[in-house]
């Protein structure tokens, strides 16, 4: 039954997003819309595409930090994404793809710092620390884009400003193709890591006596989640709070099961960035917003609600 | 016969240490055999379980279970033989006793497959067998500490394992509780056969319920064998630094701690 409403709300929230637009499309040339099969459909495949992503990257790597008020960009991606997009910018390179390589070089060269960093006392992976590096490495990182954007032209600053909020109008169909040739290896391994990712709740001591290598695991979902992440922002900027709303409100109805629950956080996410992504190009049309700040929007009040369920338990 | 879990003069020093943690510790566990490791505080008890279940690897001396280096075990296939039950667990999302009791069959379970019904047939019989199936559908959180240990110990079961380790299971559990633990424990040992190691402080519960004791003092086995053997007035007098008297019931000593200064007419 929820399984078939989850699909049900993918499916609405797919098609809304075709269908609405700044671009009056009437429903009979629907299907024979230039606009429609160059921009819309290739735009609403990539929001769920980068929805679904930060929704598994999320719920993954809460059960690794073990804290279950974790986010995808908690670990300095966004940090580093941001400073190699902006660099990018700032340094005038050219060419389409030149930003999402640079923003996808930057998350990559935060993950391994922080990795790095993780390893720190040895050769166990501590959770602990990669959480306070990767907010460290994400401070740090951010510092120095900020410095970059400060001296940087008003229309430059601009341009990164508004990439560091998030938006999916670079989308086209060979974006789509990418993120969908990507991101089927990271994902089988996060859904082949459920049930130790299960047992890991339990603590990491008792987890390995029930049978769960969790150095392994750790590993395996560290940068499985993280280069979803990577790419997710490489692609879409900084968008928050899908990763971090999404795997809480799967949580809340499918439990803690992450064999049901990865499959849900992605199935949500993808269906809740389908409809910011529609909502941040439709209200201000023809202008358009980040869709970070819709994410946000909808996001920060949810999650309080979910804060005080928590805490009531 | 293999002994299900065996260690051979162990020697253990934890690096930067100033002396061995483990000092020549010899112990072998049967089937249908109950041990209790005792000592006081920082005597290697702890130690004593990582080495055994291949978390530590000895300097000197080897850690076998059943017949293959504790190390050597892939941790899958460990799980199916040895169950724990350790001091301390985390319950980061919550959980119905049911599903925790489920996981301990992850080490049956393959890769993608799903839980079959005979590994929800292993839960129902280890809740049973710990006396825990009107637990079933209740929230962890809201068990008492005398039921969360049932809890644990069913989920250890729920693996199927030859040989149990529970380190510490009583600590904290008022007196119903902690007798009714023991009483399952033994049970288990003598109804089903399982091997057991247990970790504990309680000197006479363990000399009630054990067939065999191992006593440790700063690493160093002091005395083993049946707890009438181990536990004399001296020995305990000796590791333990307090002046104790021994008394007998069911044919076990059980240990009545002394006053240092007797009160006045007493």
């Amino acid at each position: 039954m929820k399984w078939a409403l989850l699909i049900v709300a993918t499916v609405l929230a797919l098609t809304a997003s075709v269908v609405f637009g700044p671009a009056a499309v009437s429903l009979g040339e629907l299907l024979h819309s230039d606009i429609v099969w160059n921009l819309r459909v290739p735009r609403a495949l990539l929001a769920f595409l980068v929805g679904g992503l930060l929704g598994v990257a999320g719920a993954g790597l809460q059960a690794l930090v073990r804290n279950p008020l974790a986010d995808p960009f908690l670990l300095g991606l966004s940090g580093g994404a941001g400073l190699g997009a902006v660099l990018a910018i700032a340094l005038h390179l050219s060419g389409p793809w030149a930003l999402p390589i640079a923003a996808f070089a930057g998350a990559l060269a935060a993950l391994g710092l922080v990795y790095r960093l993780g390893l720190i006392a040895g050769a166990a992976l501590d959770p602990r620390i990669l959480l306070l590096g990767g907010v460290a490495i994400g401070a740090f990182a951010a510092a120095i884009t900020t410095a970059i954007v400060s001296l940087a032209d008003a229309a430059e600053l601009r341009n990164a400003f508004l990439w560091l909020w998030g938006g999916l109008s670079g989308a086209s169909w060979d974006t789509v193709l990418l993120v969908a040739l990507y991101a089927p290896i990271p994902l089988l391994v996060l859904l082949a890591a459920a049930r130790p990712l299960d047992l890991l709740a339990l603590g990491e001591e008792s987890a390995g006596y029930l049978g769960a290598d969790i150095e392994a695991v750790k590993r395996r979902v560290y940068l499985a989640a993280s280069l979803l992440t990577a790419v997710a922002v490489a692609v879409s900027g900084v968008i928050g709070f899908v990763g971090l709303v999404v795997p809480h409100i799967a949580r809340l109805t499918w439990g803690h099961r992450h064999r049901a629950l990865l499959p849900a956080a992605f199935l949500g996410g993808g269906a809740l960035l389908a409809v910011a992504d529609t909502l941040a190009r439709t209200v201000v049309a023809p202008r358009e917003l980040p869709v970070g700040v819709v994410t946000a929007l909808i996001g920060v009040p949810v999650f309080t609600l979910l804060l005080r369920r928590w805490s009531i338990g | 016969m293999t002994p299900l879990l065996r260690l051979q003069d162990v020697h253990y020093r934890y690096p930067g240490a100033a002396s061995d943690a483990l000092h020549g510790v010899s112990l072998a566990i049967a089937t249908e055999q109950f041990h209790a490791v005792l000592g006081p505080n920082g005597s290697g008890k702890t130690t004593l379980v990582r080495i055994a279940l291949g978390a530590l690897v000895p300097a000197e001396g080897r850690a076998m279970i059943d017949g293959r280096a504790a190390r050597e075990w892939p941790r899958q296939e460990l799980a199916r033989v040895v169950g724990v039950v350790p001091q301390r667990e985390d319950n980061l999302f919550p959980q119905r006793v049911r599903e925790t009791v489920l996981l301990g069959r992850y080490p049956h379970l393959s890769l993608w497959g799903r839980e079959r019904p005979e590994d929800h047939a292993a839960v129902d019989r280890a809740l049973v067998a710990c006396d825990a199936q009107h637990l079933a559908d209740r929230w962890v959180w809201t068990l008492s500490g005398g039921e969360y240990q049932r809890v644990r110990v069913a989920r250890a079961l729920a693996q199927e394992p030859k040989l149990l380790v529970l380190d510490e299971p009583g600590m904290s559990l008022d007196l119903k509780h902690e007798m009714g633990l023991f009483e399952l424990v033994r049970g288990l040992v003598t109804e089903q056969g399982l091997g057991v190691l247990m970790i504990t402080h309680d000197l006479n519960l363990a000399a009630r319920f054990a067939d065999s004791l191992l006593l440790l003092e700063r690493g160093r086995p002091i005395a083993s064998g049946p707890p009438a053997d181990v536990l004399t007035q001296q020995t305990v007098e000796t590791v333990f630094s307090w002046p104790v008297m021994m008394q007998t019931i069911d044919g076990r000593p059980q240990m009545i701690p002394l006053r240092k200064q007797k009160e006045s007419g007493a």
